[in-house]
């Protein structure tokens, strides 16, 4: 059995340093995507299913969630504003 | 270190699946699993800013969770996001070099070394597969020393180990990690005499 040279582990160590963790926001954000997914959906069939929620959702998206207890990913906004206009 | 450490050691295709059935939890991994990856091509292959790392970050995984249903191979989920990323760069590096000829900027920037440097990081993502196998202490204090670059002080305070003795710890455990990855890539095998 050979030895193992110093540098293996050199290298090991650079390839640890190679991926440096993403921002924690980042993460947990793209972490919550069902959740958000699941509850735009919830939004577009509650905008279909009343009609002045989507009368409010068309005046002020961010004011008529908030009422409703809604936070959505502010990167999902423009995503549910075409959903709820071609709904 | 990751979320859900049961699921740490679960391969891609399986890992893949349970994303497909609605597991939280495997999502979380998933996205846990890939994030450094994604991120280190956008800042380090592509050299985006840090707002359009981001914008091409959410948008891989909200491509990817979209297309799990459509992924003809689960076990290839690795390369696909690999190749969806580099799309996403490129089109950002489109989108905001306006002034230079579009096919000069890209390539100027990113042809010369990009192969050479996406080699480099899916060696690395080997190294951090076998990390995950590791015991967590162990795995924990490699990423804080060598990917987070903690001091042994604050490495020390975090885990509960005397600091004298991190150094120690760290090379033992390097040296695990090391013995780990022999056999799985010709470059980490012992050389014979």
């Amino acid at each position: 059995m050979g030895t193992i040279p110093d540098n293996d582990e050199e290298r090991v160590a650079k390839m640890l340093r190679v991926l440096p963790p993403a921002p924690e926001g980042w993460v947990k954000a793209a972490q919550e995507l069902p959740r958000a997914r699941r509850e735009m959906d919830e939004i577009v069939a509650l905008a279909q299913a009343d009609r002045s929620f989507k009368d409010a959702v068309i005046a002020d998206l961010e004011a008529a969630l908030r009422e409703r207890g809604y936070e959505v990913e502010p990167g999902l906004l423009p995503e549910l504003r075409e959903r709820l206009s071609s709904s | 270190m990751g979320v859900g450490m049961s699921l740490a050691t679960v391969a891609d295709a399986d890992l893949v699946a349970r994303c497909r059935e609605g597991d939280q939890r495997a999502w979380e991994e998933l996205v846990n699993r890939f994030s450094r990856y994604v991120y280190a091509i956008a800042m380090r292959v592509y050299h985006l800013s840090q707002h359009d790392a981001e914008d091409v970050f959410q948008e891989v995984f909200t491509r990817t969770y979209a297309s799990l249903g459509e992924l003809r191979d689960d076990a290839s989920v690795r390369p696909w996001i690999a190749t969806l990323t580099r799309r996403l760069c490129v089109d950002s590096l489109r989108s905001s070099d306006r002034e230079l000829p579009v096919e000069e900027a890209i390539d100027s920037e990113v042809s010369e070394h990009s192969e050479d440097a996406m080699a480099e990081l899916d060696e690395a993502l080997l190294v951090q597969e076998a990390l995950r196998t590791m015991d967590e202490t162990c795995a924990e204090m490699l990423d804080r020393f060598f990917a987070r670059d903690e001091s042994y002080r604050t490495i020390g305070e975090a885990l509960g180990i005397q600091p004298g003795t991190v150094a120690s710890r760290l090379s033992r455990c390097l040296r695990k990690l090391r013995q780990k990855l022999e056999g799985r890539r010709p470059r980490f095998e012992p050389s014979r005499e």
